[in-house]
Formats: structure tokens, sequence, C-alpha cells
């Protein structure tokens, strides 16, 4: 791992202040995405940026109709969250299903939003849920957040405060793990809310998350998992590995999202 | 053999376990030796190029570095040895290349060593070793058997035509033609046995060190075999005296076989200590292990079974084409022959055999021993085709085995193995019974109301453990003895201390070979403790492989014993005024037969050091070792069942039961054993489920990593159900036959028959390992149409 | 270089490290602590494991600077004097290590498992343990000493 100069600001405003100072600068945040790939030296920061000393980035706040989740909290936050588990359990077992224990005991999601991994479970909870992605100057839907392969619409200054998830009617989420790293080779959330129906798919398309209109269309006029168990999704554009090819992953996205509704109840 | 609290037959608690749960085990990367500099090994990111000049300037010109050696500064020095001589067919001895520790030429595979960057820390020498430039002209690879046979295949080494090493038989070929002339049935297959990556969780390090003052080198090294290592480096790499050459495998994490050869990164680091005067050390990255440790297995057959209208077997012939990697590593080309070809009479009284194997080398890891090693190959390929046999002629999966079953012994197989003893009936009906097969059919039909399907199979098995007689195996190719050293020194106050040249990197010896000293000596278990795994302290070793630590090593340790107890009757004779004859030796006490009149071992041993009334000629001191060839392998043999449901949208498999019933010999600590029971399962259903080491056409290693190679998990396994039926082995004092490769010998094609059995309603007949989700749910599609 | 202070196993230690030093390689090369072990560079087999402010961590996917003013538990820190932590009793009674190279993550992992779950069942503990690799005991013992342990741990560590 190249090394960097390490920030660990105490404000947002010194955190900003930090980001800007270096070209190089990269926010850190559990460090679970991020560390990986400077091993690997993938990923070369010429500073680092901790959000760990920022206050009021770790809470998780019931808004009545929607949870505001901080961008420091933890997954096994989330997971073990009461006011998630009452207001979308959806979301908290999705969390307790992310990684591994250690992971879910350090990685957050803004990281992992901000990440934008295409195998990772959170871009699915986000657009599924119709989730707004809080920023130090905005709100950005999460339909318009998420822009393809770790590319988000965020700015290169910009930081990630929260995540506000409006509670649905019903929601589920179902992921068939590669057997290796553990990572969504195809996982579906759908939920059914004020937003109406929406599917949303992870792990399986080289363009990271995306929804499935058929789908969609079908389950608001029969929210059920007869209904959207016909419904092929086409291997185009899936990825494809030694795990799962793209045929695979296809077959795997339809038989999730059956599951997710079958799970709904 | 008492057989008491601590003794043999109890299952006490470990003496390691007090380090390694309190963080105080001494791993080689725990070693750190003052003024150690730090080595990193650039490899070789292509599978096959010619190399030019390696320009090392800007890496010796950068921060930190004191020096970078590449394979031209190790000119002169030997190649990296390999420890077994293949004969082919024609009588001609196999094509052995040169393996240079660094690469001169040509790099042969993804991980071949390049260099070796020198710097006063890791990150110095790694970011030194990047600024390396390597002149490289790429060449066409052969990444698998296929294309190393391929019609003009690119060659690996010059030497080999075809990128054959050898073309091995065994077996008689007229008898067992003519025995598929009167078969009333032939049942055929093709198997792949699958390419695995050992992942042993500590990754391989070393440290070396030169001491200027006194020409001595050391090489602390996690190795299985420190004395092997002390061999092939001394004697054939660096042209070191074993005075001069001191090798430690201090607590070794995990080996699996892949800590048995020795690697070029040993020469390579001791070497440079000595140019540098300096220690210098080296810990693999987990990335580089995958492309630098060892493989295993990797083994394409075809293979034919001759039955009778009964089902009784006549004849088999295997064809086999073994991938060796890119170079020779110290046991590589022993494994898909002398501890393959030899299998296949199995548990049964096949009255002729026949197997041939072909070797090639290729552009991929060098491959070697991985547990099991040549064992699981050869029972996967036999296993399955009984299975197959025992469906095409509508017989029973059981009973097709029963009816074959060897039950005479000693019994000699037509492929030069003689079995001594085992009773294969027994293990069958306790793991039938244990496993409820009976009861199966329910079960299934319940699974089924789940949208499951549900199968069940079975694997009848036998090993041949802990390779030998020295002799024989000399004479069939072994460039090394395989027999084992044992040590007993009792100290003057009556402690004993156990040395062997077996290595214990998991196995327990330390306790084991405590229990059994402590047992004969009626001394107390906390009184014993084993040394290993420096050659500066044990006499000599072959080290531990092939499950041979107890049946080779406990038996010279028991032989050592035995002679201690010979002498210090002796010097009790001479203190009670008998005769020697008359001692007899028990609980730790020599008595005059027929009287109270004894000494304790305590007295004894104290006389034994001051020796103020003494025999006349004995020579002071109890310490006795003792040096065990074998007669004969050991044939360990079990029954194993695999319960799986499948998930026939997802392909998904789901182990959901194991039971063994295995017959290891004796048992010296049941605790341990079912312990090595149970890591040999995993691994096994590790390679039947889970693992494959997949390269790209260019040599490029697909499954690099953990993201993308499966190590089996807790949530992937099931609790096992372990039973026991012991024959005792024959030709050793203890009875043991050995364990520790019982799991992943026995239980691949169990699970393999089990998924079979479940997909066999859908039309699916046929599936290789692992059985992934998708290979599962392809086969599927396809059987469905 | 920046400078890290943090309660090691009750201890105050302070250390220069580098940015990019890993809190593994703080512990094991800075403070000696060499219990603490690493098998892989992925984040996968979790022979790293510690606890940072009472949760189980990579330590190999942590940065030192990141653990400043923490409390790191080791699996040095257990024990009390010869007193092996009941989780470690389990561990040995249930011959749940082998190599012992994995063996101080489970037991940490375990650890925090039992922390949130007094009573584990065997399901739970398979699915807790995705992060801890093993290649010696089948997993099957170090399960049986996970329930055991957090039993005898009766709900807190």
């Amino acid at each position: 791992m190249q090394d960097f100069n390490y920030h660990a600001p105490k404000s947002m405003d010194e955190a900003l202040a930090a980001l800007r100072g270096a070209e190089g600068a990269k926010l850190i945040a559990g460090g679970h995405s991020l560390l990986p790939v400077m091993k690997l030296n993938l990923a070369m920061p010429t500073d680092l940026v901790s959000l760990a000393g920022v206050p009021g980035l770790a809470e998780i706040a019931d808004d009545g109709d929607s949870v505001t989740v901080g961008a420091m909290c933890t997954h096994a936050q989330v997971a073990a969250s009461g006011v998630v588990q009452g207001r979308i359990p959806a979301l908290a077992a999705m969390a307790e299903g992310i990684g591994d224990a250690q992971v879910r005991n350090a990685g957050t999601i803004g990281g992992s939003v901000a990440h934008n991994d295409p195998a990772a479970d959170y871009p699915a909870a986000c657009v599924a849920l119709a989730a707004t992605i809080v920023t130090d100057r905005r709100e950005i839907a999460a339909d318009d957040f998420f822009q393809g392969l770790f590319a988000t619409a965020l700015a290169e200054d910009e930081v990630i405060t929260a995540v506000r998830f409006p509670a649905p009617d019903r929601a589920a989420y179902a992921k068939f793990a590669n057997p290796a790293s553990k990572y969504a080779v195809a996982g579906v959330m759908v939920a059914a809310g004020a937003d109406g129906v929406r599917v949303a798919v992870t792990g399986a398309s080289g363009d990271g998350v995306f929804r499935v209109a058929e789908m969609e269309a079908v389950l608001a006029g029969s929210f059920s998992a007869e209904a959207v168990a016909g419904i092929a999704v086409s291997s185009d554009g899936m990825l494809s590995d030694g795990a799962a090819g793209a045929e695979y992953r296809a077959h795997l996205v339809a038989v999730m999202a059956k599951r997710a509704v079958e799970a709904c109840g | 053999m008492s057989g008491n609290g601590t003794g043999i037959g109890a299952s006490v608690k470990r003496k390691e376990d007090a380090r390694f749960l309190t963080g105080r085990g001494r791993y080689t990367d725990d070693i750190n030796l003052p003024g150690q500099l730090y080595g990193y090994i650039l490899r070789s990111g292509m599978a096959h190029a010619k190399i030019g000049t390696v320009h090392t300037e800007a890496a010796k010109a950068a921060p930190g570095v004191h020096a970078v050696f590449t394979g031209k500064d190790m000119e002169g020095v030997g190649g990296i040895p390999t420890g077994w001589l293949i004969h082919s067919k024609d009588g001609s001895p196999m094509v052995e290349p040169p393996h240079p520790a660094l690469a001169t030429d040509k790099v042969r595979y993804v991980g071949d060593c390049v260099a070796i960057v020198v710097a006063e820390t890791k990150e110095q020498a790694r970011a030194a070793a990047h600024l390396i430039d390597v002149e490289r002209e790429e060449l066409p690879a052969v990444a698998s058997i296929e294309a190393a046979e391929a019609e003009g295949a690119p060659l690996v080494f010059d030497e080999a035509p075809g990128n054959v090493c050898y073309d091995w038989e065994v077996g008689d070929r007229a008898a067992t033609d003519a025995a598929f002339a009167d078969a009333a049935h032939v049942v055929s297959i093709d198997v792949v046995n699958n390419r695995l990556i050992p992942n042993a969780i500590e990754p391989r390090a070393a440290i070396a060190n030169y001491d200027p003052a006194t020409g001595d080198y050391t090489l602390y090294t996690t190795s299985q075999n420190p004395h092997l290592v002390r061999l092939l480096l001394g004697a054939f790499v660096l042209g070191l005296p074993e005075h001069k050459l001191r090798i430690v495998a201090p607590d070794v994490g995990g080996g699996f076989g892949s800590k048995i050869p020795h690697y070029a990164e040993e020469a390579i680091l001791t070497w440079t200590a000595g140019k540098l005067g300096r220690p210098v050390k080296w810990t693999c990255e987990r990335i580089d292990a995958f492309k630098s440790d060892t493989h295993g297995r990797d083994h394409i057959s075809t293979a034919k079974l001759a039955l009778d209208a009964d089902g009784k077997f006549l004849g088999l012939h295997v064809s086999t084409r073994a991938n060796l990697g890119a170079y020779l590593s110290t046991f590589a080309t022993c494994v898909p022959t002398y501890l393959y070809g030899i299998l296949f009479a199995g548990p049964y009284t096949t009255p002729a055999v026949y197997c041939e194997v072909k070797s090639f080398f290729t552009n991929t890891v060098p491959v070697d021993a991985l547990r099991g090693a040549g064992r699981p190959e050869a029972t996967y390929l036999l296993e399955r085709l009984v299975d197959k046999a025992a469906v095409e002629l509508g017989m029973d999966r059981v009973e097709i085995r029963r009816k074959n079953f060897i039950r005479e012994f000693p019994y000699q197989t037509p492929v030069a193995l003689q079995y001594d003893q085992g009773d294969y009936d027994a293990t069958l009906d306790l793991a039938l019974k244990a496993a409820d097969w009976d009861g199966f059919e329910g079960r299934r039909a319940e699974a089924a109301a789940r949208g499951k399907r549900r199968g069940i199979g079975i694997s009848t098995f036998i090993e041949a453990c802990g390779i030998a007689p020295s002799a024989v195996v000399g004479s069939l190719g072994a460039r090394a003895g395989l027999y084992e050293s044992g040590s007993v020194r009792v100290h003057p106050t009556g402690s004993v201390s156990v040395f062997t040249g077996t290595h214990s990197h998991g196995q327990g010896h330390e306790t084991t070979f405590a229990q059994i000293v402590s047992d004969m000596l009626g001394v107390d278990f906390d009184a014993v403790d084993v040394v290993h795994g420096d050659s500066a302290k044990i006499p000599f070793g072959m080290g531990t492989y092939g499950s041979r630590s107890l049946a080779v090593g406990g038996t010279a340790i028991y032989l050592a014993v035995e002679k201690v107890i010979e002498k210090g009757k002796k010097i009790a004779a001479h203190l009670l005024e008998a005769s020697a004859e008359d001692i007899e030796f028990k609980d730790g006490s020599f008595t005059v037969a027929g009287t109270d009149r004894s000494k304790s071992l305590g007295e004894v041993a104290l006389t034994a050091y001051v020796p103020h009334n003494y025999p006349a000629g004995l020579e002071p001191g109890l310490e006795e070792t003792a040096f065990y060839d074998p007669l004969n392998f050991t044939f360990p043999a079990g029954t194993h069942i695999a319960e799986v449901e499948v998930d026939p949208e997802t392909g998904e498999v789901e182990l959901v039961a194991v039971t063994g019933a295995d017959d290891v010999g004796r048992i010296i600590n049941p605790m341990i054993v079912d312990g090595q029971l149970h890591g040999g399962l995993a691994h096994g259903i590790g390679q039947a489920l889970l693992e494959e080491c997949r390269y790209q056409e260019d040599g490029q290693l697909e499954t690099g990593s953990y993201l993308e190679y499966t190590m089996p998990r807790a949530a992937d396994l099931p609790s096992f159900n372990i039973n026991h039926n012991t024959t005792l082995c024959t030709h050793n004092p203890l009875g043991a036959k050995g364990v520790g490769e019982v799991g992943s010998i026995g239980v691949p094609p169990a699970v393999i028959n089990a998924v079979i059995d479940a997909l066999r309603p859908l039309g699916v007949n046929d599936i290789s390992m692992p059985a992934t989700s998708q290979r599962v749910w392809q086969a599927i599609q396809q059987a469905q149409g | 270089m920046p400078t890290v202070t943090m309660t090691v196993n009750g201890t105050q230690r302070t250390g220069t490290v580098e940015g990019r030093t890993l809190l593994a390689e703080f512990l094991r090369e800075h403070l000696g602590l060499t219990g603490t072990h690493v098998g892989c560079d992925t984040s996968q087999c979790g022979a790293c494991v510690v606890h940072v402010d009472g949760s189980s961590v990579k330590s190999c996917t942590c940065l030192a600077v990141q653990a400043d003013g923490a409390e790191i538990t080791t699996i040095e820190g257990l024990a009390n004097g010869a007193d092996l932590h009941p989780m470690q009793e389990a561990f040995r009674d249930h011959h749940g290590l082998q190599c012992g190279f994995c063996t101080p993550g489970m037991v940490m992992s375990a650890i925090d498992l039992a922390n949130r779950s007094p009573d584990p069942s065997e399901h739970e503990v398979r699915e807790w343990l995705e992060g801890n690799l093993c290649r010696c005991t089948g997993y099957h013992n170090i399960v049986k000493a996970v329930q055991a342990g957090a039993r005898a741990m009766g709900g807190g560590s």
C-alpha cells in the first residue's frame, strides 16, 4: 500500500477543507471498500480524510414515514437498530446479510453507497426503497445517484451525510451470494409503498444496480410470486465470471425476485 | 498399555493449546532476528516468456534497498531438485528439466521467481521490486493438460517433447485386457479431478541467517519436514554440509502437503543471507501464495470396469493424464504414480487391474502433494465408477460393493500392494446404520414436499499410508529413505524429553506422543515433553506427510522407549542384585519377578546419571534413539456416506449429513483422531462442492484470491457423524494406521454420488467436481433439454 | 509520521506509525503482540480479528490511525494470569483448534458473538463464523467450542 497523509477532522468544515486541500484526497469511513483496493494499489490516494471524528454522522432517526440512517452507521448498527427493524425490517435484514460479522462491525452505509460496487447490497435497497442520498450540500434521489460501475452523482469534494429511506408498506431482499466472496451474484430488493412497486437488482449487471420495469408493472397489478415468476430477465449486459455466467445470473435474478416477493408475505 | 486418564486411548487435552490459545505460539513470521532485512520476491506476471536483461539499477537505488539479486546472480547455484525418479513404460527415465531458484532464461508460470529485493522494510522492498524492469518476450503458454498435449503445442521445456514428463504404468495389461474379453458387462467413465489450491491459513514464510564467524546458516521456515529441506537445500542447491545448515520449522500453521516441498524461496533467502551476512526475512502474501504454493490434484481420466453377469468385478483399466505444472516439485512425480495407480484395487477383489499415467508439464504452478495426494484421485474415480456400474447393471449400490469386498488377509492386490488387515463389512455396516441408509427414501419424499431434491451417496475405500519400506520405494525411484527417528531422553530426575523427526503443524504430536511415552514408562503425562522441528535438536527425520506420523514416527518412539526399558532393567537388576532377565517393568517400576522388590524409573534414571553403584561395562545415561523403517504401508479403510439436498431452481447443493465409519488402526487420542477426520472431511467436501483452481488459456490464474477461490466455511458444512471400527495394523507395534487424510480421500465420491442420486430423477447422470450451483443448474437445464 | 495512542489489553500504548500502517501491523510489529495473525490480504480469513471498542474487527482492514484512542483487546489480553477466558477454555476442552493459526481470530470473533447471543444455536454460530476461515478442524469442534464457551461466559465477557 502506498503511504498517504491521514486527516482526522473534527467537523464537516474541516473534513471538506482537507478533502479540497489535496488533489488525490479521498474520504475514508469504515475502510472496508477502500483499504482492500489500496492494498492492491488499485487506489493510491495521497491523503485520506476520516469521517470518524465528524459529529452527528452515526445516528439513526425515526422520521415517522421514513428512517434516516447516518452515513457513518455500520451495517451491524443498521441491522440491530430497533427503528430500522420496526419501520423497514427488510433493510435491517439486508444489512444483517452484508459480508461477515467483522465487515458489518466496521463497514458503513455511506462508504458502501459512495463506492457503488456493482455487487454491493445497499444500492439495491436504496433504489428499491426510493431512498434519498443526503450530502453536505444537497439531496439526491437514489435513481439519480447510482450511475454505473463504481460511479455516482457525487462531486469530487462532496460528502454523504445520511441516507433517508421512506418506510414501505412491504419489502424484502433476496440474495444469491458468490460462494467465495459472498458478494451478491444476484440481489433483488422488492418494495411496495408510496412510490408504487419497485424492483432493484444488484450484483448481476456490469452497470451496477438496475430496476426491472416489467416486474414492477406486473407486481403493481398483482403483487404475488406467481405474477413475477413468469418474467424472464435478459442476460444481455449481465456480468459473467467463473462463479456465474450471464445466463445463470439472469436466471437467478428472476428466482431471487420471486423469492423476495414471497418473503414480502 | 494402561489406558489410564492420560494414557493410550484417552482423549487428553492438548499440550499445544495453552500457547496457541493465548497468542503465544511461535510461527515463522513471529520471529524477528536482530539486524534483519526484508526480502520481497518479484514474480513473473506472464505464464511463459523469454527473459533478457533484468534491469535492477532503479530498484538498487531506491530508499532502504540493500541488494537486488536475479537469476544471473545465482548462476552456479544448484537447481531445486525433485525427490522421485519415475521411469516410463519403455524403461526410459522421466524428463527432469532444471529448476533454477530464480529464473534465468525463461519464466514458466505466473508466480515464477524472478528477483529478490532486500531492504530495510517490507514496504521498501516491495516498492523497489516494482522498479525492476524485466526485458521479456512473451511466449505462447499451455495452461491445461488439453493444451499441453495438443498437436503442435508450445513446449514448456524443449527437452520434453509433447510436454510429457513420463508415461508410466502399473499392473498387468494383458491380464486386464483378457478380463475385458470375458466380461458380461463393461462400464466406462470419464472423470476430471479438479485442481485445488491448498491454502493453509498460515502463509509460507522464512528467515535465513548466516554467521560469518562460524560459517553456520540457519533457516527458519514453514516446513512439514525440516530435515528434508536441509538435505535438499544443503546437498543439492547450495552445497552446504549438514552441520553448517540448521533448519527450524517452528509452529507451523497447517501444511496439508503444501509445506512438504523444498521451495525456491528457501534457497533464495538462505543464499541471500549468506551474501549479505545479515538475516533476511520473507513472508508470502496470500495473493502470492495462490500462485506459488504448490497446487494439488488436476487429473483427467478415463476408466472402464469389467464385470461378470452377477456384478463381480473382473478387471479395471484406468488411463490418466496428470498435470505436473511448470517444474517438478519435491514429490510431484510420485503423487500421480506410486500414490495413485497402486490404489486401484480399492477394497475390492478385482483380479486384474491396469493403470497408465501420462504426466505433463504446463505453464502453471508446480503441482505436488495435497492432503491425500494421489489417493483421493484414485478413490474418486473408482467409487464413481462402481456407482455407475450399479446403476447400469440395475444393482443396489451397497450390494455391488459388498459383493466385491476383500475378506481374506493378507491380500495381494494386482497393483503391488499387500493389505495386511481390514474389515470392510464392519465399517460398511456401521456407516449404513449410523446414516440410517434404510430410512433415506422417507427423507427424500419429505424433501420433495419442500421442493428440494434429496440424494444419498456412498463411498467404500482404502488408503495406503505411511509410505514404505525404504528399500522398496528406493527401487521404485525414491531419492530418500522413508523411515523415521525417535529419541527418548529420561532426565536424571525422571522427566522425559522425546525427540521426533516428524513435525506437528496441527496434528497434536506433542500430546499424542507424550501419551505413548507416559503410558509406556509410567511417568506423569506432564513430565513428558515432545521436541520437533529443529534439525539441530533432532537426530534425523523425514517429517510429516502421508498420514505417517503415528504409524512410522510413533513406532520409532515406541522402539526407543523399549530400548530405554531394556537398559533400565540392567540398571535395576544391578541395584536389586538380581538378573536383568528377572526384572519386569510395569507402571514405572522395575520389579524382580515374583517379589515386591522394585526400583522406580526415577531411581533408575538417577542412577544412570550418578553411576556410583552401577553395572560394570554399562554406559551411563538413559537416552535411546531408534530408527524405524516400516515393513509395509498401512491400510486405513472406511465407508463415507453423504446426504445432500439440491434446490432445483438455483442449483444450490446443501450438504445435510455426512457419516463416516473408519478404521484407522489403534487410536491413541480419540479427540485428536476425530479432529483429523473432521478436517479431512471438510477438505474433501471442499473439493467436491466448492474448490476449483481455474487458469485462463494464457496461463493467468483466474482464482487468485479468496474472492474467487471458495474455501469451505462453517456454514457450508454440517456437523459430522463419526464412527469407528478398529482393526490393528499387523506390522507396527502400536497397531496404528493413520488418519490425517481419511476424509479428503473417502468423502468426495460420496458427495458427488449423492448429488447425482438427487438429480437422477431429473435426467442428470453425471456431474463434475466441484458441484457448484451454476454447474448443477446447467446440468439440470441440459438434461431437461 | 502520525502518533497513535490506544489502550491495548488494558495498557495505554503509544507509537509512531505511517498512515498506511495497519492495526495488525502495529500490534504485531510495533507492540510485539504476535498472537494476532495475518492470513490473507482481502479481508476474508479472519485470523487477524481483534476487538476495537468491544466489537470484533479485522485488524488487517483497519489503519492504526483509525484505531487512535480506541480500546483494543487481542488474544493476549483474554486470560487472567494462568486462568484462561471461558472461550479459550472451551476451545481447549472441545479441541476447537489444531494448528492454532486461525485460533486467535476465531476466539475473538466467538467472544463477540457470545456477547450478543449468550446461547447461540449451531446455525447461528456457523453463520457468524463466515469471516473466519479454518483449514484444519472442519469447524465441527469450533462450533461446539463456541456454543460451550458462550454458555460458560454466561452472557458477558
